[in-house]
């Protein structure tokens, strides 16, 4: 169909850069308006020109893209290469994040309407997904950290958006540092890549896997480490920290202080599953090392069950769904973890559509809340905004996966591959996947209940100027809506048991639980029916049922839980007290360390005996000897003389 | 016979029109001296020609051994020539400004440019004296050109007793040479130190009175004294002429003497030296820190670059000599550009020649202190400006030749010399200016000196040409 595809991935990659530019630095020229067309033009032409390649790769079958672009420089052997890997895995990816960001940028529209940094806005979504189109289309890890280390620095800017807000400033700070954490060891991981394997190519790396598999590395002397899982547990540092798993996962909470349009696509839709797409392309490593499989399992299955459970006192609109993602991101690493990286990738897909969904609901109940988001001053919505009322219904039952949604089917391969994995850690993994079932719909229907229905509970004024958001708001909510319920269906059969991927994910025969249950796999409607044979379904049910009871039906009795329950409520309001701990030892050490530091080290010895010392002595040397000269002719030609003497004594001298 | 006096046209033409301009300055009594100004001009310019044109590229000797032409020698002499007619056009102005103008001014120093090309040519002890005593002379009488002022002729007092002195000490060096060899050429002198086999005490005491010589001449420490007076005392335009062309004819008579004449006896010289140099560099460096007066701050500066000059000489080597050539061709120019600006900057009857009045150069006249700042961060050593290349050219030098510790000193007090340098700088762009007074000086010095200052950053980003040629001479 395409003479040359390797112009159309440069154009889905470059078309958001350059309206980024345009609208960062001529957005005072080419005005509000002018910003928000010159991006979403940009960002439209990468999204339809990467369903043009998905539908190349994936539909008619075309060459997957394997290339270098460009040589950035060269140091030794050592190639560093900007190329693109465009194969069945990235084409994915790079629809999902073009079409979820092109709809942010409409609705963006709405929601900045009347903010003064609207075309800086603009240029750092656009540029956002520049860095993350960069991320996702790499053909190699250098790349791949450009892209990571890109995603990260917009995440921050736009965090720190309003940034004469205090916490604002302190949650992109914050996210800036933990990431910092994730990043050494995903940093630590490329450098192992390159010391053992000699290459940053993904197609180098993975096919020396043979050479690398038995080596061992000593860390700490006397004990050998294999070398790979030593490598994959350091790149799955990294995913931590970019997808919020525990214990790195602090800063996903706070990040909701930015505006609500990147909390839907960074913190949500693409950033945060930035991760999991990399522990996906990376999977002909992680294969090669259980014990790292094992780590990945249990990190999964706690971030999924304990983040969840903060969502259920969270007041804050956005927090909650915060707490969601993060635990939603559990579930896709679990996947990672058990093996069923397509499992993993399909309900990053799903959750991507249904996220955003969510997120932007939550944002439009925050426009016409007049910019208000804790939910006790909400209730009975979904009279004035029938249609976010029903886009966020849509959303939940997809998130809470109700059957028949994309939820339900990319959250119950995933269950389903937990009960069939063998790998130390996969029993309490399935039982935090399937108790997280609950505890998901116990929140989402909570959120749901106290903002759309009960008792009216906002201000007069409020009241009086609640209406449904305009067109720009609405259209994307009702687009994303549609992939939330039916794009599961469609995905299910080719995504995880067809091959869908293809090579691009590789999976060793001793745990690949998909094809497991693929024998027992006879199309959309047998899978669908088979759920209600299981328990998950029936957990949702009693999640929506509790919510309904606790929230609609006898509201005061939360109050009394909370009351009766007392030090249990106070461990999920204060996050199991983790934020406390890093705040008075990481960041409190840090700076009392750096205090010290600067106390003894610079003021004292590198300022004051170093610098101002040396600076002094010599100062006052110079004051001293500058008294030699005296002005007095015979002074000089004394010191003349003695310099002839000194220079006989000493040459003439040593003759004798 | 006719056919040796070839080699010597240039220094007969400048001498003989050097006199018809004597004669011309006496005979018209004029108090405008342009066409006095001009004519000495149309003289450097003269002499320049024919020195290129009639630049050798081989060594011969001339006049009984008396006069040498080889490449160095021509090089140096055409440098000193274009820096002098560089030197009298900053002058030019500054005399007339000052009331300082007379035909003396240029007469002695075409005369003293005569001097220094004997210097540079000479291949005998006596001709050598003879080239320094002419520069000598004459710049003793221009210092005290200003017979008005106390302290020019109090630095010109200086100067002339301490030079007796150091005249006094060369030549009795240069007698005893003469008494242990019998050679009043270098190259007898030469030949009769390679046959001797033990020490000789008689010409290591010879060679410690002439290095005296020369190390006065050059301002090395302890023979520095007179400079930081002269250098403060006299009229700037003699400061701006005294601190360029002389230390290249310097420089040339050190090779002369200690090379051509004496490598024999490079082991004891290089001791010597070192003593010298690491002496001047501290000393420089350190005493330059607590002025507050520019001309005497860079005279200390010029001490501490004499240091710096000698580790080239010190490395005993040929590159190493030709990175001294390169070292003291490109500090004049700096030299030049440095007290160029302090001329820029003075008004009739007020020279701006203390620290403060740099102070909001940047405000002032941003483009002359953008000037500045190169001057000083080349002085400084920073690169890409050509005097890091210098002291690269030179510290590579010794380096090579296993003078580690030197060169660490080298270095050591090159970042203490940095301080009075960047104190220059801050002065000029954050400190707040005394005077809003608009520089009052005529568009072309004003283009010189930017041609002068923009030269340092050339010469920095290719210093390859340069360094060529400094090589070619030792080649």
């Amino acid at each position: 169909m395409f003479e040359n595809m390797e112009n159309i991935y440069l154009a889905i990659v470059i078309a958001p850069l350059l309206g980024s530019v345009i609208a960062g630095l001529f957005g005072r020229v080419i005005g509000r308006a002018g910003a928000h067309w010159v991006t979403i033009i940009g960002v439209g032409v990468s999204s339809i020109l990467s369903m043009v390649a998905f539908k190349y790769i994936v539909f008619d079958g075309g060459e997957e893209f394997n290339q270098t672009i460009y040589t950035w420089l060269s140091i030794g052997n050592l190639d560093i290469n900007v190329g693109f890997l465009v194969d069945r895995l990235s084409v994915t990816m790079m629809v999902v994040v073009t079409f979820v960001s092109w709809m942010i940028h409409i609705y963006t529209i709405g929601y900045m309407h009347d903010d003064p940094g609207y075309q800086r806005f603009f240029s750092y979504i656009s540029l956002f997904t520049f860095a993350m189109l960069m991320l996702v289309m790499s053909n190699n890890f250098m790349q791949l950290f450009f892209g990571w280390e890109g995603v990260g620095l917009v995440s921050y800017l736009l965090i720190g958006f309003w940034y004469k807000k205090d916490t604002a400033i302190f949650a992109n700070l914050k996210a800036f540092l933990v990431n910092r954490v994730g990043d050494f060891g995903f940093l630590l991981g490329i450098a192992g890549v390159l010391l053992y394997f000699g290459s940053l190519d993904y197609v180098d790396v993975f096919s020396r896997t043979a050479a690398v598999e038995g080596q061992t590395i000593q860390i700490l002397s006397g004990h050998d480490w294999s070398v790979m899982t030593v490598i994959c547990i350091c790149l799955f540092i990294g995913a931590m920290g970019k997808s919020a798993q525990v214990p790195l996962h602090v800063w996903l909470p706070d990040s909701m202080e930015g505006p609500t349009p990147i909390s839907a696509l960074i913190h949500a839709a693409t950033m945060v599953t930035a991760g999991i797409f990399m522990v996906s392309r990376m999977s002909p490593l992680f294969e090669l090392s259980e014990t790292a499989l094992s780590f990945i399992l249990v990190i999964g299955a706690i971030t999924a069950l304990f983040m969840g459970l903060l969502g259920l006192v969270q007041n804050d609109i956005k927090r909650v769904i915060a707490y969601s993602t993060l635990s939603q991101l559990g579930y896709m690493t679990v996947a990672l973890g058990a093996s069923a990286y397509a499992a993993a990738m399909f309900h990053l897909v799903t959750h991507a559509f249904f996220k955003a969904l969510l997120f932007l609901a939550a944002g439009s109940v925050i426009i016409g809340m007049h910019h208000e988001q804790d939910m006790r001053k909400m209730g009975g919505l979904y009279k004035y905004m029938p249609i976010t009322w029903f886009t966020s219904l849509v959303g939940s039952l997809a998130l809470i996966g109700f059957p028949g949604t994309s939820g339900f089917y990319s959250k119950d391969a995933i269950i389903e591959a937990l009960h069939h994995s063998h790998l130390p850690g996969s029993g309490f993994a399935y039982f935090a996947v399937v108790a997280g079932v609950f505890i998901t719909a116990l929140y989402s229907f909570r959120l749901f209940f106290m903002t759309f229905h009960g008792k009216e509970r906002m201000d007069k004024h409020t009241w009086d100027h609640l209406h449904e958001s305009p067109k720009v708001v609405t259209v994307p909510l009702t687009i994303l809506a549609i992939p939330s319920v039916i794009l599961g269906a469609f995905m299910i059969g080719p995504v995880l048991f067809q091959g869908y991927f293809g090579d691009a994910i590789v999976v060793s025969g001793a745990h690949d639980v998909l094809t497991e249950i693929g024998k027992s796999y006879h199309g959309v409607w047998g899978f669908t029916l088979h759920a209600f044979k299981a328990a998950p379904v029936y957990l949702a049910l009693a999640g929506v049922l509790t919510a309904w009871l606790l929230y609609i039906k006898f509201p005061h009795v939360p109050a009394i839980f909370a009351d009766k329950l007392g030090f249990l409520h106070k461990l999920l309001l204060e996050k199991y007290y983790l934020d406390k701990f890093n705040q008075a030892f990481f960041a409190g050490g840090t700076r009392k360390i750096g205090q010290m530091f600067w106390n003894i080290g610079d003021v004292r010895i590198i300022d004051g005996f170093f610098v101002n010392g040396t600076a002094l002595t010599v100062r006052w040397f110079s004051g001293i000897i500058r008294t030699l000269q005296s002005g007095y002719l015979y002074d000089y030609a004394f010191a003349m003389i003695i310099g002839l003497l000194l220079l006989l004594a000493v040459f003439v001298h040593h003759l004798f | 016979m006719t056919s040796e006096l070839t080699f010597l046209i240039p220094e007969i033409v400048l001498f003989v029109l050097t006199c018809i301009i004597l004669l011309v300055d006496t005979i018209g009594s004029s108090e405008d001296k342009s066409f006095i100004y001009w004519l000495s001009q149309s003289t450097l310019i003269v002499t320049v020609v024919l020195l290129v044109f009639l630049c050798p590229d081989s060594t011969t000797h001339a006049m009984s051994m008396n006069f040498v032409s080889d490449p160095m020698g021509a090089i140096l002499k055409i440098f000193i020539c274009a820096y002098t007619s560089v030197v009298f056009f900053y002058s030019y102005d500054y005399l007339k400004e000052h009331e300082l103008i007379r035909g003396e001014y240029f007469v002695l120093g075409l005369f003293a440019v005569l001097g220094m090309m004997v210097m540079v040519s000479a291949y005998s002890l006596l001709t050598i004296y003879l080239g320094l005593e002419l520069l000598s002379l004459s710049l003793y009488a221009m210092v005290a050109m200003n017979r008005d002022s106390q302290s020019a002729t109090e630095a010109a007092m200086k100067y002339f007793v301490l030079g007796a002195l150091a005249s006094g000490m060369l030549l009795y060096g240069i007698s005893m040479l003469y008494g242990v060899s019998g050679a009043i050429d270098l190259a007898s002198l030469s030949a009769y130190i390679s046959q001797q086999t033990g020490n000789n005490i008689l010409l290591i005491f010879g060679l410690v009175f002439v290095v005296v010589g020369i190390a006065f001449k050059l301002g090395a420490v302890p023979f520095h004294m007179w400079v930081p007076d002269v250098y403060q005392g006299a009229p700037t335009s003699v400061t701006l002429f005294i601190g360029s062309a002389p230390k290249i004819a310097a420089f040339g008579m050190a090779i002369r003497l200690l090379v051509d004449g004496m490598e024999g006896l490079v082991d004891s010289w290089q001791g010597m030296l070192i003593i010298l140099a690491v002496l001047s560099m501290a000393a420089g460096n350190i005493i330059a820190i607590s002025q507050t007066n520019i001309k005497r701050m860079l005279a200390y500066s010029t001490i501490a670059h004499i240091g710096f000059l000698l580790l080239g000489i010190i490395s005993g080597s040929q590159s190493g000599y030709a990175g001294s050539m390169f070292y003291v061709l490109t500090y004049a120019l700096m030299s030049m550009g440095a007290f160029g600006m302090v001329i820029l900057l003075g008004r009739k009857g007020y020279e701006a020649d203390t620290l403060d009045d740099f102070k909001g150069l940047a405000v002032r006249s941003p483009w002359f202190a953008f000037i500045m700042l190169i001057l000083m961060f080349s002085m400084a050593g920073v690169p890409p400006l050509v005097g890091f290349w210098g002291k690269w050219f030179v510290i590579k030098e010794i380096i090579a030749m296993g003078h580690i510790s030197l060169a660490a000193i080298a270095v050591l007090f090159s970042v203490i010399g940095a301080y009075y340098y960047l104190r220059i700088v801050k002065l000029m762009y954050f400190d707040k200016a005394d005077q809003m007074t608009a520089i009052k000086a005529g568009q072309g010095m004003r283009f010189v000196l930017s041609i002068n200052g923009l030269a340092l950053l050339a010469l920095g980003f290719m210093p390859g040409m340069l360094m060529a040629l400094c090589l070619g001479a030792f080649a």
